[in-house]
């Protein structure tokens, strides 16, 4: 490939590929080029994909194209057959023989369409699924669609065109001027306004200056970053260097955690291809612009995701904060200006560039402007990547997009922002999403996590749960955190162990109050976030254990299972179950659980058709004698 | 280099620009406690003992003064009940694996200025006591002196410690540094061999119970 000299080239090459294709013509996708989809088995999917059309001597009528995530992940493998968007799931590779078929027929395969669980309804079209229907997809829409490691599809869709917009037609002034209007804001979890950060490095003193990518995403349960990076690379390497341009950097890092070796690889390929096409390098689109990028891959550290510990390990060292006041926007890596931003603010650079300030702000709230990107995931029908307006409510995020709660059951909270954001309780579920409303709730936006949690999630396990998490990702350098985190986890793993002691409560206010004071970088001062929340909003629950008990008898500790003698039927089904050998029982009689075996693992609760195992908390089971007849009324 | 004015518990005080607020108020007189903190190296910020309020715009915030950058027009208190309060706690904290005391050193005579008491978190979490609490003193002292350092940290989080290179101890030359700088008196004068594990001993993952 021959570098492109001009926006003209760069517009030529594009027609040349948009009419060497067919816009009617079919194309099925298959997500081989993200982990969620490899994990599901879409590689072998992939394959037979391409043995039964080469078979039928479809495939030079039909394109198979390996894509990134599209978002449901719960469905994966899932394959699309486009321009319809006829949209297949859960496809093993059995199917694949009658899925072709059906291409070649001009048929839909039902039984391998999406069947909505609450109405039992199939339905045909991507667009029309109500996990989709209510997204506003802008950073997504390829993802699924474009094929990563093809520079060419991105092309046909218009890539790059905002880079030559801002190289061509407009002044680094102009660029940042666009940006700063457009009011993006941060999606790394702050929601620092970007602009103002840009214009910080570029007014810094000193050279080099230095443009960094985010890609150390590190929340359990958040995978927005990665799906990014490994569905659409181009799209955040585009925002990159017209930031760079802006900031008046010619040198940039693209971090990614070492977790993440398919974002490497496809961001790796993403930058070959764009160096060869002259979009990255010297003189960029003989624009007399330079600029090129390095991957680091980091060493699996979620403070690394920190500023400048992030910078730190650039430099070759541990990646731990430094005691800074002074941003890393004006003193960064070697001590120079770096302006460092998270994968999902710089997807959204080509977007502004191309389509203006103004259009940026219609969508979502004028003081967030813009969508953004959640992993949904938790007891909801739906899980996945979803892409919403900001100022969507958390009502319609979970209820529409997500469907609703799994199982019948009854929401309890849903948690945002990681180990650094909160819960957030039924009463708020009508808060619009946005960064300013999260945070007046206790919690944050973070970079994109929501887990929701049903009436069965013990808050103070949840918190415990993150302290820990905490606890083994603190870098340990300041005694507030290192310290404070080991205070916590120790109280908050007695209390759901029962043997919570008096003072506790105030001992934890009191630690999370130094915690967020005092603590170096922001991993300590939000890791607190977790704690207070859960206090602030189920602080009975905290009270409960202090007593014994586990209102949503999930600790362990705190709970007992025991047989309804009312209602056992002597099926022996929870004694074939039961790993312990703790139930003792015989058809027709009423089973019996012997408390000393039982080790709450929860199998006899969950395989019982009769509803008949209860779980008790306090952890005090009624005397149960053995050798009850059972009562055969209650039966059905 | 630019000269500021900043105001340290109501007195006036001039310094230069890029210095420190923690500086400024020595130079002026104001004591400031710290653990981690040595003039000769690089301000550190972990133990988080000279926490001060700064008031700036209108909006205070509390932080460590040895890393915080004077500026014109700064408001700085030194001493507030809230601060105290807030040392105390943090000195609480760091004798979990600051202790057994040992009598007479830095670390533990400020525990006693500011009545913070040991055992009181100690008895409700138990603790790791190594007679140190990860200031980093002994590690930064021993790279600036040696070049290259016999002594480093190891582990992550509650993990760490300081450990040393058995291999690296030829270019101890005893100086004494380490000693000195210890706040807890953990090293001997006679250098840090006996003080520290070897970091390959300690590389070893610590079982989870242990934390």
């Amino acid at each position: 490939m021959a570098r492109l000299r001009s926006p003209e080239e760069l517009e030529r090459l594009r027609k040349e590929i948009l009419e060497s294709r067919d816009p009617s013509r079919t194309f099925v996708t298959v997500n081989t080029r993200s982990a969620c989809g490899l994990a599901a088995g879409s590689e072998e999917v992939a394959e037979r994909l391409r043995e039964e059309m080469e078979k039928r001597g479809v495939e030079g009528r039909v394109e198979l194209r390996r894509t990134g995530c599209n978002g449901f992940c719960q469905m994966e493998p899932v394959v699309t057959v486009y321009p319809s968007e006829i949209f297949y799931v859960n496809v093993k590779p059995g199917d694949v023989a009658e899925l072709v078929e059906g291409m070649e027929k001009g048929r839909v395969v039902e039984r391998l369409l999406f069947q909505d669980p609450l109405t039992g309804q199939r339905i045909e079209r991507a667009p029309d699924l109500p996990f989709y229907r209510h997204q506003r997809k802008i950073l997504l829409s390829l993802n699924g669609k474009i094929d990563p490691t093809r520079i060419e599809d991105y092309l046909a869709e218009g890539g790059y065109r905002a880079l030559s917009k801002a190289l061509f037609q407009m002044s680094p002034e102009q660029v940042l001027e666009e940006v700063k209007r457009s009011g993006l804001r941060g999606r790394g979890g702050g929601g620092f306004p970007t602009g103002r950060k840009w214009e910080t490095t570029r007014n810094a003193p000193g050279e080099p200056k230095y443009v960094i990518v985010n890609c150390d995403e590190g929340d359990p349960g958040a995978f927005m970053d990665r799906s990014l990076m490994e569905g659409n690379p181009h799209s955040v390497l585009e925002g990159l260097i017209i930031g760079a341009y802006a900031i008046g950097s010619h040198h940039g890092y693209i971090y990614v955690r070492e977790e993440y070796p398919l974002a490497v690889q496809n961001v790796s390929v993403a930058l070959e291809q764009a160096r060869e096409h002259g979009l990255l390098g010297e003189d960029i689109l003989g624009s007399g612009f330079d600029f090129d990028v390095e991957v680091h891959r980091g060493a699996g550290a979620f403070v690394s995701g920190e500023s400048s510990a992030l910078m730190t390990a650039i430099e070759g060292k541990v990646g731990e904060p430094r005691p800074k006041y002074i941003h890393t926007a004006v003193k960064g890596i070697h001590d120079k200006p770096s302006c460092l931003n998270n994968v999902e603010t710089w997807a959204n650079v080509p977007l502004i560039i191309l389509h203006g300030a103004d259009w940026f702000r219609s969508l979502g709230t004028p003081g967030s402007p813009g969508t953004k990107i959640f992993s949904l995931v938790g007891k909801v029908h739906y899980t996945g990547l979803v892409e919403v307006p900001m100022g969507m409510t958390l009502r319609d995020i979970i209820f529409k997009v997500g469907g609703g709660i799994r199982g019948g059951k009854r929401f309890k909270a849903v948690q945002t922002g990681g180990p650094s954001g909160g819960v957030i309780p039924e009463q708020h579920l009508d808060t619009p999403v946005d960064f300013d409303e999260l945070t007046k709730l206790g919690s944050m936006m973070g970079s994109g996590g929501m887990i929701v949690m049903d009436e069965d999630t013990c808050m103070v396990d949840v918190a415990r749960f993150y302290i820990h998490f905490l606890l083994e990702e603190s870098c340990g350098k300041c005694i507030p955190c290192r310290e404070g985190l080991r205070v916590l986890d120790r109280i908050l793993t007695d209390l759901c162990e029962g043997k919570g002691r008096e003072g506790d409560l105030k001992t934890i206010e009191e630690i999370c109050e130094v915690m967020a004071e005092a603590s170096l970088c922001a991993l300590g001062t939000t890791a607190v976030n977790p704690v207070l929340s859960t206090m602030r909003y189920f602080r009975n629950e905290y009270e409960a254990h202090l007593r014994g008990e586990c209102p949503a008898r999930v600790c362990k500790a705190l709970t007992a299972y025991h047989i309804n003698p009312d209602r056992c039927q002597g099926c022996l089904l929870c004694l074939r179950n039961c790993p312990s050998g703790a139930i003792r029982g015989e058809r027709e009689v009423v089973h019996v659980i012997d408390q000393e075996r039982c080790t709450r693992c929860g199998i006899c609760y969950a395989t019982c058709p009769f509803g008949a195992v209860e779980k008790l908390s306090p952890p005090v089971a009624p005397r149960a004698q053995y050798g009850v007849r059972v009562r055969k009324e209650g039966r059905k | 280099m630019r000269e500021v004015t900043l105001e340290i518990d109501g007195k006036a005080v001039r310094a230069r620009e890029g210095e420190t607020v923690l500086q400024a108020a020595r130079r002026a007189g104001v004591e400031i406690p710290t653990l981690c903190y040595d003039e000769e190296l690089e301000p550190y910020g972990a133990c988080r003992i000279c926490v001060v309020e700064v008031e700036r715009g209108g909006r205070t915030r509390t932080v460590a003064s040895c890393c915080y950058p004077v500026e014109e027009g700064l408001k700085v208190r030194t001493e507030t009940a809230e601060l105290r309060s807030l040392r105390k706690t943090l000195l609480e904290l760091a004798s979990l694996t600051g202790g057994p005391e040992r009598e007479g050193s830095r670390f533990w005579r400020m525990v006693r200025e500011y009545g913070a008491d040991p055992s009181r978190l100690l008895s409700r979490v138990g603790g790791r006591e190594r007679e140190c609490i990860l200031c980093g003193l002994c590690v930064r002292t021993c790279a600036s002196v040696t070049q290259d350092g016999v002594l480093a940290f190891v582990g992550r989080g509650v993990e760490r410690s300081v450990a040393l290179f058995p291999e690296k101890t030829e270019y101890c030359r005893l100086c004494g540094y380490c000693s000195r700088a210890c706040p807890t008196g953990k090293i001997p004068p006679g250098g840090p061999a006996r003080a520290f594990p070897s970091v390959y001993e300690r590389a070893k993952p610590l079982s989870k119970s242990s934390i």
